[in-house]
């Protein structure tokens, strides 16, 4: 050994540069990498973009190795003779010795100088037979199967599979359609007993339902006697199955996957702000699922939030700007509308007037709502506040997107705090004109009609036809959540962006727009802002708490703008699993 | 770039006056009209003509029994030997279809009905003969063959809308088809 420190550093090995920091060297492939301990094979694989197929593995939930589509070569160098120094190569490393069987990469971790074979024809000739065992049985409902297009049973059988059946028997038959659940079906016969559903609503859900039932190739998913699939989190089991077993009533048979346009957006039913694609054909939502942030919701979404959304394409939409006149509610032109409006409102005094926002509003909306409030110098300004029972998981009690947004920019702590303030002097006639911008008062705030009716001006910007609008006097169509643009932030305050997926019916404007136009209709001030970022430009410059964003800077995953209590319990659930071991996450 | 230069043929002085080869013309003509009025022309019959010479009297008389068995022409829609549409809405050829001709609204089939567990057929299935560029390719792709370019080529109609062959007319148009896929019917 020589004593002058660089070559002390020359001669220290691979394993203990790696040890060093909590590492491990593993040859994959042929390259060498380095990946912390107890990394699983598969995930050490997928780090470094070497594709390994599987079924079973799911990050978020237990392993139990059963599907072995997952099978590599693995290796270990020899364990030297008593006394014996290892041989290693220049760089350091022992040589592997393979081991002639396959090893699952699901299940196993990480060692020091282990190697990992994914090609040759041993991984080749496994992945093929483990491919027509799947097989054997499938049905090929590809033609009528909603999972076509994105069912890794297909894409791996042209990845993986040998090409030509050998199997000349009657295949096993097995339940077809099953009704499982109120929005979900089965069909057993292409389920590929990968137990991932199972495990799901165990570990995730809470709610045990599913399990197997008889032995071998006759093993068959089913629920519970006398129990129902009904978990509110239950269409989650469609998504991660890897094929078309499970699928969701609400989207069967709707679209083919291969026509739908994704769009990252997030969800908009409470506080959490799960993160969402939104999938589109044409200017049609069909359906929506959950997108991966494990700061927010994981990789879930319960069943409420992500139906809530055939609203947008109803009848009721209103698409139109409405006046009144004569008890009856006519069409004009937006011009007209804003005309009207700003000619109505030079009629009170400031302190007649009265705002009611929704914090399903947008913070740029918001802040366009801030700058209304001061050209109309108007003392009340409350937003709407909806709360209802959190489920434990991902629904938050609070069932308005946008609360923490509120907060940051209209500089308050309650931002609900006027609502009864300004209801009262309704009652009591103080206030004459009331400006309400995406809420119904009498559904969502208990107002009533009479209060209403007490009005001598009310305008409402609203998606759908309401009871609150029949009371107005002008009726603003706006635009639901899939159709803006715009940022939220969540309970535990990670600001996160809306997209537009689609385009808001005939003449219902972008709701940041109305507000935008009904202010310069008041003010006679036509210096107009023409984009959303600008709207965001403003509201970073103003908030400290947004200070050097953009609305790109924001990116999909969101970013931490405020510190808050609020704990997500379905990701403290799993912070607890991943901590015991139990997952990867 | 070669050059190639041409050299002129010498025509001698009966050449030059073109008048010979104008009377050699008018003769060949008249003895085509002679063969033509005594109804032999060179491929009369093989051209279903009717009347003078090769002219086919269109649409008095058609092609339809001269069409090779490969001809392509309107894409319809066909049933089964036991009646029942074999397309089930995969919507592979409405992908396929380079110039989007056709529009399909899937549906699920009641439980009640005699193919219930065929699960999927098509609610609506229009193609739009304005757009269809006979090409084929629904044919190709569709895994059910259930979509097959049939001998019908004279497709008119008076407004745009009456170019969309909808669902009913598809079925009209295509009649029964005995193939090879029975996984559905009652067969399998
Ligand atoms: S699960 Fe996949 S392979 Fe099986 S029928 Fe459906 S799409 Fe085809
Ligand atoms: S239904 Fe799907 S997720 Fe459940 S075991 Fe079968 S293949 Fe796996
Ligand atoms: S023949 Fe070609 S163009 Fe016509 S419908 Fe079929 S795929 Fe479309
Ligand atoms: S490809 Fe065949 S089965 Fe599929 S929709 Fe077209 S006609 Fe129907
Ligand atoms: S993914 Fe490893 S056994 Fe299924």
């Amino acid at each position: 050994m020589s004593d002058t420190p660089s070559a002390t550093a020359e001669l220290k090995l691979p394993k203990d540069i790696a040890a060093e920091k909590g590492l491990v060297n593993v040859q994959i492939d042929g390259s060498w990498y380095q990946f912390p301990k107890g990394t699983r094979m598969i995930e050490a694989c997928r780090q470094v973009k070497v594709d390994v197929p599987y079924y079973c593995y799911h990050p978020k939930l237990t392993v139990p190795g059963n599907c072995r589509m997952c099978l590599v070569q693995m290796g270990m160098p020899p364990r030297p003779a008593p006394g014996q120094e290892p041989s290693r190569d220049e760089s350091g490393y022992e040589p592997i010795g393979w081991m002639p069987r396959p090893a699952i990469s699901c299940a196993n971790t990480v060692a020091e100088n282990m190697g990992i074979r994914t090609t040759g024809e041993l991984v080749e000739k496994c992945r093929e037979g483990v491919m027509e065992f799947l097989l054997i049985n499938h049905p090929l409902d590809c033609p009528i199967c909603d999972q076509a297009g994105e069912c890794r049973l297909q894409e791996q059988s042209v990845g993986y599979g040998r090409g030509v059946s050998r199997f000349v028997d009657m295949k096993v038959k097995k339940p077809k359609n099953v009704d499982i659940g109120p929005r979900i079906r089965l069909d057993d016969e292409r389920c590929i007993m990968c137990s991932r559903c199972i495990r799901f609503m165990d570990e995730v859900a809470s709610d045990p339902v599913l399990g197997f039932t008889q032995r071998g190739t006759h093993t068959t998913l089913s629920v519970h006697p006398g129990r129902l699939l009904d978990s509110n989190y239950s269409l989650n089991t469609a998504d991660i199955c890897p094929v078309g077993a499970l699928t969701s009533n609400d989207f069967r048979f709707q679209m083919r996957v291969w026509f739908l346009k994704e769009t990252p957006s997030i969800d908009v039913n409470c506080g959490t702000g799960t993160n969402i694609i939104v999938h589109t054909r044409g200017n049609t939502i069909h359906r929506i699922t959950p997108r991966q942030n494990n700061a927010v919701n994981s990789t879930w979404m319960p069943d409420s939030h992500r139906l809530n959304f055939h609203y947008i394409d109803s009848d009721s939409r209103l698409t139109e700007p409405l006046t009144l006149s004569n008890g009856k509610h006519t069409s004009i032109t937006w011009q007209t509308a804003y005309q009207h409006a700003a000619d109505q409102l030079r009629k009170f005094m400031p302190a007649q007037i009265a705002i009611i926002g929704s914090a399903r509003m947008t913070n740029e909306e918001l802040i366009l709502l801030k700058t209304l409030r001061q050209t109309l110098s108007v003392p009340h300004l409350s937003l709407v506040p909806r709360l209802a029972d959190p489920d434990q998981l991902l629904i938050a009690a609070d069932r308005n997107p946008n609360t923490t947004g509120a907060q940051l920019i209209l500089d308050t702590t309650d931002p609900y705090a006027s609502l009864g303030t300004i209801r009262s002097a309704i009652q009591n006639n103080q206030i004459k004109a009331l400006l309400v911008f995406g809420e119904d008062l009498i559904t969502d705030a208990g107002f009533t009609h009479g209060e209403l009716s007490n009005l001598d001006f009310l305008l409402q910007t609203h998606l759908l036809a309401n009871p609150t609008a029949n009371h107005a006097h002008l009726v603003l169509p706006g635009a639901a959540f899939a159709e803006k643009r715009g940022s939220m932030v969540n309970l535990s305050g990670r600001l996160q962006r809306l997209n537009r997926a689609v385009e808001p019916p005939l003449n219902a404007k972008d709701d940041w727009e109305i507000i935008r136009d009904l202010i310069s209709a008041i003010s006679g001030d036509t210096a107009k802002i023409f984009l959303i970022e600008d709207v965001f430009k403003h509201i970073s410059a103003t908030i400290p708490a947004f200070a050097n964003l953009t609305l790109s800077k924001i990116g999909h995953q969101g970013t931490v703008i405020a510190e808050t209590a609020y704990k997500i319990p379905l990701l403290e659930n799993e912070r607890a699993r991943i901590a015991s071991g139990v997952i990867n996450g | 770039m070669s050059t190639i230069k041409l050299t002129r043929p010498k025509l001698d002085a009966g050449e030059k006056i073109y008048f010979g080869a104008l009377i050699k013309g008018f003769f060949l003509t008249l003895s085509h009209a002679v063969t033509s009025l005594r109804g032999k022309s060179i491929g009369a019959k093989g051209l279903n003509s009717t009347g003078l010479g090769v002219t086919m009297q269109y649409p008095e008389t058609k092609w339809d029994d001269h069409m090779p068995e490969y001809y392509r022409g309107a894409p319809a829609l066909v049933t089964d030997e036991q009646g029942r549409e074999r397309c089930v809405s995969c919507q592979l050829c409405e992908f396929i279809c380079p110039p989007k001709a056709i529009k399909i609204i899937p549906a699920e089939i009641p439980s009640d009905d005699r193919w219930a567990k065929v699960e999927k057929r098509p609610l609506a299935f229009d193609i739009d003969m304005i757009r269809c560029i006979y090409c084929g390719m629904c044919e190709e792709v569709c895994p059910e063959q259930a979509i097959y370019l049939r001998k019908d080529y004279a497709i008119t109609g008076l407004t745009r809308a009456d170019m969309v062959h909808d669902k009913k007319k598809l079925y009209e148009i295509g009649g029964v088809r005995i193939g090879l896929v029975n996984k559905w019917n009652e067969l399998k």
